[in-house]
């Protein structure tokens, strides 16, 4: 059970990721886009949407710590367990506030506001399920696991971090996560889930993040008959001519 | 020297009737699709007013273009680079739907649907927005013709620059009709927003697109633009802009505004230019020294080391000479009658001006005087210091010196050549009184008065070897290769593009066979009878013809 749960679904969400994306690049460069609804409403949005990317950015840098650094190396640069685990949880409760706060408003601003709402597409509600269960889990696990240990003390970074390091590695240790509080079980199923959901949503603006903005010249130039001419290949049958 | 081509228009304020003709053909060829009903890349205000977004010139407000920085450095108003970014997630600078309009059809269907009942039934107004019943109070042309403008025009602006014991004589007196369409800058903001690099300027023509595969919608560029002239699509969420009607100019047609301009004012032609100097030009000090700057980056297409030069840069020939008849090159440089918008947003924009001249003539006439008469003309050009004070704000970011002389020499053609039309001897003191020889005078006349369809629009066509690269042409597919397959899978518009010519095919026709007013749950297909080309018969708009048979 734990071999499926946490080897097989993961990988099989991370290959639905992964290829989704290069699938959904190839043919629909035009609906990749992050969808703003600013145009309809601007009041609540300038409140919640940065709180919310902001927090999520803290959120997702504190994933990358947490998950990906052994504690090892912590130890080994001399970061007490205590000083380590005071740093974690206070940034991770406040970027996890900030996400849910602001989390919390767009969702109202969307229920709420009608043209905002009636551009809500089938796919941003099931996204939006998978998207407020996780912070939900995450914030549980934060709260209830690190500060009130509700269940008793769990290091994360000698279960969960070590089995999401073996799973990177393609040498998977299901049991690790199986040994798991619920919490983090779940925390981590649902997260794979919005993996796999992410490439068939507007999530893929995240890695159309700009950063090349700060380096490139401010005024593009661009040739009619140089290759970037229409970012599609013609279709299969139709070779371009000269 | 690095000689670039660029595509540019100048309208003749003097003969635009605002009969808004080029606003409604740009938008039945390039914005009739949903997402687009609230934008409009060819838009006439009425000056004075507000614009259309409301107050778009007040850049102290929206922070469009760029300005100089302590350092005489030229930087986007918005702020630099890092912060653009750190304001990604909502821009703070980002006209509202209001600020636009709220666009909206009517509930046609009542009117015809409705049972018999003590009052007539009402069609009534439906946003397009959230397709509930709405009250208008806004519209991209609110103010036409300075209609309601006791209540709004005191925020113009350009006004609010004029002192304030002028303005109501000023708008009792003066009004005339501005359109508009993007600038195709040479030193565009709106790209230089851009987070993802998706605007572009065309090496070839300069014309200005935006890449809608590349776009991400950030909607810097919204905000970057200090003349509004790109919009959100709110359905397909991308960034939309005037085109210059590109497919058209690709084979030497003029752009659909020009082309179905009722007053022919306008005029389309190639300029030469710099491009190395217009960095330079942009960061010029001085506001009132823009104009010049910008006339200096452009290059005299006769001159034979900038011929030599521009075929070492790749144009062709055939655009040279095309840049030597260009009516644009003639009325800027030669003439010097025309003028840029806004030049102090330090954009250099492309589409030029010659300001009227219709409103003073307009006063002198009413005064019983003779309104072609120089000595009347130039007196009234110097005493009536509003009008000018208000176009010199708009062309000249301020300064009245030219627009001054602009307007005299309008006035002078018009005194010159009544005397000609009249059978009398031409009277060579008043060329010579603006600067100008009998024959320049006379050739200004021809090319503001008379200039045939070729004349008025010199375009040459892009190089047939190059056809195949023309976007236009550049999926060589048919058109019955469009449409097929799963579309919108995630959300509208998504999906493998189509041409635009096929697009605004299948559109109408989809709309003109649809259901639904403006329903959400369709929202591919909704009514709006400025979409109607009298072909097909949208539900909603005659009775139904009774029950099926």
């Amino acid at each position: 059970m734990n071999d499926f749960l946490f080897v097989v679904v993961p990988y099989i969400c991370l290959t639905v990721f992964v290829v989704g994306h290069l699938w959904r690049y190839r043919y629909d460069k035009f609906g990749w886009t992050t969808r703003s609804s600013q145009l309809y409403e601007n009041r609540l949005l300038r409140i919640g949407s940065p709180l919310f990317h902001f927090g999520m950015l803290g959120v997702v840098g504190g994933h990358v710590f947490g998950l990906l650094i052994p504690q090892s190396w912590t130890d080994a640069v001399g970061i007490s367990e205590q000083a380590y685990h005071v740093a974690a949880v206070g940034g991770g409760l406040l970027a996890g506030v900030a996400t849910v706060v602001g989390l919390a408003i767009l969702v109202y601003r969307r229920r709420t506001v009608g043209p905002v709402f009636s551009a809500t597409t089938v796919m941003d509600k099931v996204m939006y399920a998978f998207l407020i269960v996780a912070i939900l889990l995450g914030m549980w696990n934060t709260v209830a696991g690190s500060i009130l240990t509700i269940g008793g003390e769990y290091n994360y970074r000698e279960g969960v971090s070590v089995w999401f390091r073996s799973f990177l590695a393609l040498n998977p240790d299901g049991d690790l996560m199986g040994a798991a509080p619920l919490g983090f079980q779940l925390h981590a199923l649902v997260a794979f889930g919005l993996f796999a959901l992410w490439p068939f949503t507007r999530l893929v603006h995240v890695f159309s993040a700009p950063l090349g903005y700060l380096t490139r010249p401010y005024i593009v130039y661009r040739s009619r008959d140089d290759d970037q001419l229409g970012s599609h290949r013609p279709r299969r049958g139709w070779d371009r001519v000269g | 020297m690095r000689v670039m081509a660029q595509m540019a228009m100048v309208m003749n304020l003097d003969k635009c009737i605002g009969c808004h003709t080029c606003s409604v053909t740009c938008k039945q060829a390039w914005t009739n699709r949903s997402g687009t009903e609230y934008i409009w890349f060819n838009n006439v205000e009425t000056r004075p007013g507000l614009g259309y977004p409301r107050t778009y010139e007040d850049q102290e407000k929206w922070k469009g273009g760029w300005e100089l920085n302590q350092r005489g450095r030229l930087v986007l108003k918005a702020g630099g680079r890092f912060k653009n970014l750190m304001t990604i997630f909502s821009n703070p600078k980002l006209p509202s739907i209001g600020e636009y309009y709220e666009p909206w059809t009517y509930d046609y269907s009542t009117l015809t649907d409705a049972p018999a009942q003590e009052h007539t039934p009402v069609a009534r107004p439906k946003s397009l927005i959230s397709g509930k019943n709405m009250k208008i109070e806004w519209s991209a042309n609110w103010d036409d013709d300075l209609g309601g403008s006791t209540e709004t025009a005191h925020r113009d602006p350009m006004l609010a620059k004029i002192a304030d014991k002028v303005k109501f004589e000023f708008e009792q007196t003066f009004m005339f009709y501005l359109p508009r369409i993007c600038e195709h800058c040479l030193n565009p903001s709106c790209a230089a927003s851009c987070p993802s690099g998706a605007i572009y300027k065309r090496e070839e023509d300069g014309i200005v697109l935006v890449d809608q595969d590349k776009c991400r919608g950030w909607r810097k560029c919204v905000s970057g633009c200090p003349y509004k002239k790109i919009y959100f699509n709110h359905r397909t969420g991308k960034a939309e802009k005037c085109t210059f009607c590109f497919p058209r100019i690709e084979v030497g047609l003029p752009t659909v505004c020009a082309e179905t301009c009722v007053g022919r004012l306008r005029y389309i032609g190639l300029m030469l230019y710099d491009a190395d100097k217009v960095l330079e030009a942009a960061s010029t000090e001085d506001d009132h020294g823009l104009y010049e700057a910008q006339r200096d980056v452009f290059l005299d297409p006769f001159d034979p080391e900038v011929v030599r030069e521009a075929e070492k840069a790749g144009i062709a020939r055939d655009w040279i000479d095309a840049a030597q008849r260009s009516p644009i090159h003639a009325l800027i440089n030669t003439f010097r009658v025309a003028l840029p918008l806004h030049p102090e947003y330090r954009t250099m924009p492309m589409v030029w001006y010659i300001p009227p001249l219709s409103p003073v003539v307009d006063v002198v006439a009413e005064t019983g005087e003779d309104a072609e008469d120089t000595g009347n003309l130039f007196a009234a050009i110097d005493a009536l210091r509003i009008p000018v004070e208000y176009l010199a704000e708009l062309f000249t970011a301020g300064d009245v010196v030219p627009v001054d002389a602009v307007l005299k020499k309008l006035a002078a053609m018009r005194c010159y050549m009544r005397d000609i039309n009249m059978g009398r001897d031409p009277d060579a003191s008043i060329p010579a009184s603006v600067g100008m020889t009998e024959e320049e005078m006379y050739d200004m006349y021809r090319l503001l008065a008379i200039a045939k369809y070729d004349e008025r629009y010199v375009i040459p066509a892009a190089h047939a070897e190059q056809a195949h690269s023309l976007e236009e042409l550049s999926t060589e597919c048919s058109v019955s290769e469009y449409g097929g397959g799963q579309q919108d899978l995630f959300g509208e518009g998504s999906g493998v593009p189509t041409p635009i010519a096929v697009e605004n095919f299948q559109m109408l026709q989809d709309r003109q066979t649809s259901d639904s007013l403006a329903g959400p749950d369709n929202k591919g297909a909704r009514i709006n009878l400025l979409n109607w080309d009298g072909k097909g018969s949208p539900p909603g708009l005659f009775p139904s013809k009774g029950p099926e048979s």
